[in-house]
């Protein structure tokens, strides 16, 4: 398989320079970061392109606005306000203007359909959408790396089937309507939603210690529907993996030398199985955050999802793109951190080696 | 099957004898099967994939002749029936008699007397029996075959098995419509992906070099970016003047230009790996020409991965078809498609008071699972070294 003859050529030592090892990963890292601000750059621009596509600009859609509440405004009017807006110039010179107030501002535009900047509209809602993403990630492998391990020492039992059957639902059912099924479920058995993020007393309140427990408490429901697909997946990615592994020689002659059970597991073929796992977590981030605005949405969250679809329904362009923008950016940060972990977790990639 | 089972797992055989001296007629018939003979006799041995092609064939029997199939038209109304429960079907008739023809009750408005609310009761003394072959509603079938035949209905009174939706149209038939709909664009998007990962991964997998160091790091790029938001973002751009038949096209293009990179990736993949391998080398050696050894060698060697990720990435298409339109940025009415039909489905009171508008989940869910089936199925079939 993939750990075959070069796995312990790799991992003895190469003699030469003392600092070979750090200079090593050092410039994977580096070249990793390079290639995370490139895609940074680029998916800009294609954000940038989304928010330029509907027919007409700000202007045209201000002058609609203004005109059908009976409010006189001229061509000249038109186009002054372009030109203060800078709408005339060309494409290029916008989408500058735009990433450099962005970068070094941190100003992200007007919502059209709220006249309030970008930034004061998203409020915390950001930080809500990164709270559910990293939590989805913690309930995906924390479930999904025991279950995993359980799987494979045993297999063909009643657990292992029963992981494989809710796999094959888990990964059947998009995460929107597994959302809708619990909150069907809730609706017609406990007469009760298990919609939103925080009880009555907490919605509006500062945030507070109780506050935060009441979030949690609320979270795991929108963090299981989202982790669903995704920890059947490393299931079965963690299943298959250690099935291979276990019956290594390397883990007999552990097994040989008397070493207990779940030491040997834990310190050889599982720490070999979580190198698959731990370098799909760019991958899974990708796919929480790609199903994050319909679950939202559904179970009516207060964070980006349903201001996502909003404003994409009304083309409000510059929060659509700034919450896109986000979204691209927690991923493509998720692929780099992903890769930072796997150069800690295997030695091949210390030694700059190519996987 | 069991000769075929045998055969496989019979102990290798002494080298230079020839083949019918010592093997059973049933290992002449493996060893001399063709590749895709190999590979349906591979298949039948999984149970859930048969099961999930039962499944598809009876999805593509509906999505055929969905005009037939419906008791109803997809916009047909019963206008006072609106929000309707499902009707029961019934064998046996008020007096406890066995009927052979099934037949639903005629339903009566009445009043609770302690709630005051209406509710609808069925009135056993109006019985409304069902008919196979009625005349109905009239459609052309395809598109230019005039017909109004139905394969059941009731003469008098209305038949709606899965209830009505808030225009008192016919779940049951709409569903069968938008499966119609939600499985051709998923094939359609399919075509888009697989002559573009067909193309891309071609060029990629035969020029090589630098050509193919960027094709890779752009696909890199776009697996990386969550691309149904980025999806959304294309589609909630299309001009609202549209008609549903623009917009139907263009959201097939969208959901073509989703899973080709999957497809190119295994394509170049393929075709690096074949290049080198003995038999690829051989027929160059005999003198065979390029476009032999790719027709002859390298294509049969390849498609039915190919076919296997197909299978694979459908579910995908209809996944982001049956998204988009739910949320209302996809396809719009009078088209109907899974997603569309969900839209009714959206807020927590339709759910609690009217839960039959939820059954296009199940079709979703049915299909997803039976392609995903299918597609585990394929995929240990086309596997030369599976057992």
């Amino acid at each position: 398989m993939m750990f075959s003859a070069g796995w312990v050529g790799a991992c003895s030592r190469p003699s030469g320079a003392f600092w070979q090892e750090e200079v090593e990963v050092a410039k994977y890292l580096l070249q990793r970061f390079i290639i995370m601000i490139v895609m940074l750059a680029a998916l800009s621009f294609i954000v940038f392109l989304t928010i330029e596509l509907p027919p007409g600009d700000f202007a045209d859609r201000h002058a609609l606005e203004l005109r059908s509440q009976g409010i006189q405004f001229t061509q000249e009017d038109l186009n002054s306000l372009r030109h203060t807006l800078g709408l005339d110039r060309p494409w290029y010179v916008r989408y500058v203007v735009w990433i450099t107030n962005i970068v070094l501002r941190g100003n992200f535009g007007v919502s059209m359909t709220v006249h309030l900047p970008v930034t004061q509209v998203l409020g915390e809602r950001v930080g809500l959408t990164v709270m559910l993403a990293v939590a989805t990630i913690i309930f995906t492998y924390g479930l999904a790396i025991p279950i995993g391990i359980y799987s494979a020492i045993r297999q063909y039992s009643v657990g292992d089937y029963a992981a494989t059957m809710i796999g094959y639902f888990g990964m059947a059912t998009p995460s929107f309507m597994l959302a809708l099924i619990l909150l069907y479920i809730s609706v017609i058995l406990f007469n009760n939603s298990v919609g939103g993020l925080f009880s009555a007393q907490y919605a509006e309140a500062a945030w507070s210690w109780g506050k935060f427990v009441d979030l949690l408490r609320h979270l795991w429901v929108p963090a299981l529907v989202l982790g669903l697909a995704g920890t059947a997946f490393e299931i079965r990615t963690m299943r298959a993996t250690l099935l291979d592994e276990k019956n290594k020689l390397y883990v007999t002659a552990a097994r040989a030398r008397g070493l207990p059970e779940w030491k040997l597991l834990l310190k050889y073929p599982v720490r070999v199985a979580l190198n698959p796992i731990a370098s799909t977590i760019g991958w899974e981030l990708t796919a929480i955050i790609a199903g994050a605005p319909l679950v939202s949405f559904v179970l009516a969250l207060p964070d980006t999802g349903p201001l996502f679809l909003r404003a994409l329904l009304d083309q409000d362009t510059y929060l659509s793109g700034a919450i896109l923008l986000m979204y691209a950016t927690l991923t493509i940060l998720g692929t780099f951190l992903s890769d930072v972990l796997l150069a800690a977790l295997d030695p091949r990639i210390r030694y700059g080696e190519r996987v | 099957m069991a000769q075929i089972t045998e055969a496989i797992t019979v102990a290798p055989r002494p080298t230079g004898l020839p083949v019918a001296a010592v093997a059973g007629e049933a290992e002449i018939r493996y060893y001399t099967a063709s590749q895709f003979q190999l590979m349906w006799w591979k298949f039948k041995k999984h149970r859930l994939a048969l099961i999930g092609t039962t499944i598809l064939g009876l999805f593509v029997i509906v999505a055929v002749f969905a005009e037939f199939l419906s008791p109803y038209g997809s916009t047909a109304r019963t206008p006072d029936y609106l929000h309707g429960r499902p009707q029961t079907l019934h064998f046996v008739d008020a007096e406890g008699k066995f009927h052979w023809r099934p037949f639903t009750y005629a339903l009566a408005a009445l009043m609770d007397p302690k709630t005051f609310l209406l509710e609808t009761r069925e009135d056993p003394d109006n019985p409304w029996p069902v008919r196979f072959f009625v005349h109905g509603d009239k459609y052309k079938m395809w598109g230019f075959i005039e017909a109004d035949l139905h394969l059941f209905g009731v003469a008098e009174g209305h038949l709606h098995l899965l209830g009505t939706d808030q225009l008192g149209r016919d779940i049951l038939s709409r569903l069968f419509y938008a499966t119609r709909t939600s499985l051709t664009i998923g094939v359609a998007g399919l075509f888009i992906s697989f002559f573009l990962g067909l193309i891309i991964g071609g060029v990629s997998g035969f020029f090589g070099g630098g050509i193919d160091d960027a094709i890779q790091r752009f696909i890199e790029f776009i697996r990386s970016i969550p691309t149904l938001p980025l999806w959304m973002a294309l589609a909630a751009a299309l001009p609202r003047e549209w008609s549903p038949q623009q917009v139907y096209f263009t959201i097939t293009i969208l959901l073509g230009l989703l899973g080709w990179t999957h497809l190119a990736r295994r394509v170049r993949g393929k075709l690096l790996s074949l290049r080198e391998e003995d038999f690829v080398v051989a027929a160059r050696i005999a003198g065979s020409s390029d476009a032999r050894i790719i027709a002859r060698h390298l294509l049969p060697s390849f498609l039915s991965y190919i076919i296997v990720d197909l299978s694979i990435s459908f579910p995908y298409m209809i996944l982001a078809e049956t998204s988009l339109s739910f949320i209302g940025l996809g396809l719009r009415a009078p088209v109907v498609s899974w997603g569309v039909l969900l839209q009714d489905a959206q807020n927590v009171a339709a759910i609690a008071l009217y839960p039959w508008l939820f059954t296009p989940v199940a079709f979703v869910i049915l299909s997803v699972m039976a392609f995903s089936f299918v597609g585990d199925g394929m995929r240990d079939a086309a596997d030369p070294y599976s057992r």
